[in-house]
């Protein structure tokens, strides 16, 4: 019991309470990723089409947005706030490039202008909540409004659809014959770079802490206000990114571009097993939930299934993903309560309760 | 109130055992609490204590053993059932309804009805008038709950308890929040109610409440009975024994240490209406004390050296360097370490993994090229938490499942990891048992013999006079006093933190 530098009497841990294949298996990332590999087998057995390269091709250009902004979303989430101006953003940066474009710019010239506009919103959200102290609901249901306006203001009810045919055709390419888009290239390196950042970083640790506990984040020295800020610079940027390739992958610059495309990329973080509460979720979950949102609503309308049937069935689904963590947490419990009372009964019984001799 | 029956004892308990899954946390609870008298039930943290009293209260169903009142089995399945059968019980921090005035909160669910079953207002502030007057105590019960000290909640929770002519009333450390004043109000309330014939179980961790109020004393050890004396036949040490079953030997083991050149040096630190013009020094390898009364401004000095709070005019320098204000991460990183006072809150993330807590602090240390992986928080944590003799099965147990004293070492570990110059420790024991205190006693004192310079806050009087070598007095926001131990007396101290004060109820 005594507090001493003598190694021998001082205690070694395992790092891990429970074998990796429980740790990897029976989590909510574990269970959509199993779900996607069922839905993915079912849709390319049963509907028509759905195996053909050209359907993937278009699925993936098609939730290539969501992707995007779903990663600075999951650690926005995971921090505790939320970010709704997302697809306002996504609308500002399309009108940009197109008046810009429109006016004789050069497509990177207007790009790096429509990614610039991005960080300034995303630090101006980033003020109100980091530093002014504000609930980020609120501010950006506001900035949501805000951004939207401006947007439809520059343009009005005018649509540009004009752009250099090299840049738009960029867009809709695919990496050599694979029917891979050239976007992925693009989401790979920044789910690369998220991923990282989130799971493999100071930052990233710091981000759970805020979301667990801010208060007590503060007493360890993270630097709550300066990383909250951050999450939202990087929500706003990425937005404005998803933007532009918006824009040229439709060849359409309008104000009301990806309007209600915030609520498909926070229902897509929560479907991938991020808490709405903050401190919990993980990126690869959420990449596996924004994936089986696209291959469901696809799947479903290659077979015929109208829209709002699709909505429904995506609908039900979430509220299941978000049920299942209790029933998950409940399986778990009773696996190990089983595990427990064949075998080591004593070794597992947590400190303090009936073993204070040890 | 019926008359109490002489033989059958209220409350008693026979090898009541609870598991929680493979947890046995109670495994033979015994008790017998007869009618008009104040019975204590001590134990370390996991001894079972609260797991009897929510078997008592309904919260939990036993396993086996017998649950009686007045001398009848009964066997309660909520909470309502033990509240319909006249058990009550006070929680160390009451759940009142903070909108609500005292009297709707008192008769919240059951209000008394007037003609038409509309509520009787007139009556029920009568009734709540009635009740306090019994109690002895003055609260206006047309007021809203919020904004009540603890102490007068948890006063409304007894009259709460009385209304429901609750003849057992069991409270659960009630007193860990209140001031002294604050105590002997309700210790005569207490009384009161015991001479009232009522049976009362009293928990506590507070030796000397125990033997202030105190009939009989019933000691439980790893979830079992251990024995049942007359608290006049007994003395703290005999107590202190059955509790851990082995002898502690010092709970205070202060060892001289050599003090060496000054640490930290506070110049006319003001912060307006909460301290004013502070100033002091901490050598190294000396342990200065910080006492006062709740609310006197202890944890604020602490809070803005630390710079989580701020502070108006004034200086902190650590080794000669200035520490900016308002900026806990420079603090840190001139070698600062902050214990807060409020472990769940401040201390710990406390849904966060042992390892991730440990490591929180020195994480930026461990990256390599900027890329930090669990395996190297491990690595770092291990070492740490074994130094400390955490109990836990793994690294990546979560923090909210450990008890106190646990809890406790993970965030001394966490802000040793970071080796630093000055350690300012807010209630370094308060709420966890008394093995883990006096390990936690002894750790200070080996830190400070190795030359940390140690700041220490501590309401526990006994605490503060066994471990500190020189106690700083905070009243209402000044510095009244520097004793250094030898002069340093019970008396002493409480007269600088009182001094000038109306001392009354």
């Amino acid at each position: 019991m005594s507090i001493s530098t003598d190694t021998e009497k001082t205690p070694a841990y395992p790092d891990y309470a429970q074998p990796l294949w429980r740790r990897v298996l029976l989590t909510r990332e574990g269970a959509i990723i199993a779900l996607l590999v069922a839905v993915i087998l079912w849709a390319i057995y049963f509907v028509a089409y759905f195996g053909s390269q050209l359907t993937m091709t278009f699925l993936l250009l098609d939730i290539a947005p969501i992707l995007l902004i779903a990663l600075p979303m999951t650690l926005v989430i995971v921090s505790g706030e939320i970010d709704l101006s997302v697809a306002s953003i996504v609308g500002l940066s399309s009108v940009l490039v197109g008046v810009l474009v429109d006016h004789g710019a050069s497509v990177p010239v207007a790009a790096v202008v429509a990614l610039v506009a991005g960080l300034a919103c995303g630090a101006l959200n980033g003020f109100l909540i980091a530093y002014v102290g504000l609930p980020s609901l609120a501010v950006t249901i506001g900035t949501l409004a805000l951004f939207r306006g401006i947007a439809v203001g520059v343009l009005g009810t005018k649509a540009i659809t004009s752009f250099p045919a090299r840049w738009s055709k960029l867009a809709k390419d695919e990496i050599g014959s694979t029917g891979v888009p050239v976007v992925m290239i693009a989401f790979v390196v920044l789910a690369v770079g998220f991923t990282l950042l989130l799971h493999f970083s100071t930052f990233g640790r710091g981000v759970y802490d805020i979301g667990l506990n801010t208060e007590a984040a503060e007493f360890t020295g993270v630097p709550v206000r300066r990383t909250k800020f951050m999450l939202f610079l990087l929500s706003g940027v990425v937005s404005a990114f998803a933007g532009i390739y918006f824009t040229l992958r439709f060849t359409s610059s309008r104000g009301d571009n990806a309007t209600g495309l915030e609520l498909q990329v926070i229902a897509a973080v929560l479907l991938g097993g991020v808490s709405i509460f903050g401190g919990r979720g993980r990126l690869h979950g959420v990449i596996a939930g924004v994936l089986l949102i696209g291959v469901i609503s696809s799947a479903l309308r290659l077979q015929g299934v109208t829209i709002n049937v699709v909505n429904i069935i995506i609908g039900l689904l979430l509220v299941a993903s978000v049920m299942s963590t209790s029933v998950l947490a409940w399986v778990s419990d009773a696996a190990a309560r089983r595990h427990n009372r064949s075998d080591r009964r004593s070794e597992l019984a947590p400190p303090g309760v009936g073993n204070q001799e040890r | 109130m019926t008359a109490a029956d002489g033989s059958a004892p209220a409350l008693e308990l026979r090898d009541v055992a609870k598991s929680f899954g493979a947890v046995r946390a109670l495994s033979a609870g015994s008790l017998r609490v007869r009618h008009g008298s104040i019975h204590a039930l001590v134990g370390e943290n996991g001894a079972g204590k609260s797991t009897l009293v929510k078997v008592v209260a309904g919260v939990h169903r036993r396993e086996s053993g017998d649950l009686l009142l007045d001398g009848e089995s009964v066997d309660f399945t909520s909470t309502a059932e033990s509240k319909a059968a006249g058990v009550a019980v006070i929680y160390q921090e009451p759940t009142l309804f903070p909108d609500l005035s005292v009297t709707e909160n008192i008769f919240m669910g059951r209000q008394l009805l007037g003609a038409g079953r509309r509520i009787d207002r007139a009556a029920m502030y009568a009734e709540a008038e009635r009740l306090f007057t019994g109690l002895g105590v003055t609260i206006d019960p047309r007021r809203p709950a919020l904004g009540l000290s603890i102490a007068d909640q948890q006063i409304i929770e007894i009259a709460k308890a009385i209304s429901l002519e609750a003849r057992v009333l069991i409270m659960d450390e009630p007193t860990a929040a209140l001031s002294g004043v604050e105590v002997e109000r309700l210790f005569t309330v207490a009384r009161r109610l015991r001479d009232e014939g009522r049976a009362l179980v009293f928990i506590s961790h507070r030796f000397d409440e125990v033997f202030a109020l105190c009939d009989e004393v019933t000691v439980m050890r790893d979830g079992a009975y251990v024995d049942t004396l007359p608290v006049a036949e007994t003395d703290v040490d005999q107590i202190v024994a059955l509790m851990v079953g082995r002898e502690v030997g010092d709970l205070f083991p202060k060892t001289p240490a050599e003090v060496g050149a000054p640490v930290l040096e506070v110049t006319g630190l003001t912060s307006a209406g909460v301290f004013h013009d502070v100033s002091f020094q901490v050598r190294a390898g000396e342990i200065v004390g910080l006492a006062g009364l709740v609310g006197a401004g202890r944890s604020e000095i602490a809070r803005a050296v630390f710079g989580v709070d701020g502070y108006q005019t004034g200086e902190v320098t650590l080794n000669g360097t200035a520490i900016p204000k308002r900026n806990p991460r420079a603090a840190i990183r001139a070698g600062m370490a902050f214990i807060p006072e409020d472990r769940r809150r401040q201390g710990l993330v406390i849904d966060a993994s042992v390892s991730r807590n440990v490591a929180g602090v020195i994480r930026s240390r461990l990256a390599r090229a900027g890329l930090l992986t669990q395996h190297a928080e491990n690595h770092a944590s291990g070492p740490w938490a074994g130094r400390l003799s955490v109990k836990t099965n793994a690294l990546d147990a979560n923090a909210a499942t450990m008890s106190g004293g646990n809890q406790q070492k993970v965030v001394i570990a966490k802000w040793l990891a970071t080796e630093p110059k000055l350690l300012i420790i807010d209630e370094p024991t308060r709420g966890i048992d008394v093995g883990t205190k006096a390990e936690v006693h002894r750790l200070l004192s080996e830190l400070a013999g190795q030359g940390m310079a140690i700041m220490m806050i501590s309401s526990e009087l006994p605490e503060v006079l066994g471990m500190a070598d020189r106690v700083l007095v905070v009243r209402e926001g000044n510095l009244t006093a520097d004793i250094t131990r030898a002069d340093a007396t019970p008396e002493n101290v409480m007269l600088a933190a009182t001094r000038g004060r109306e001392v009354s109820a």
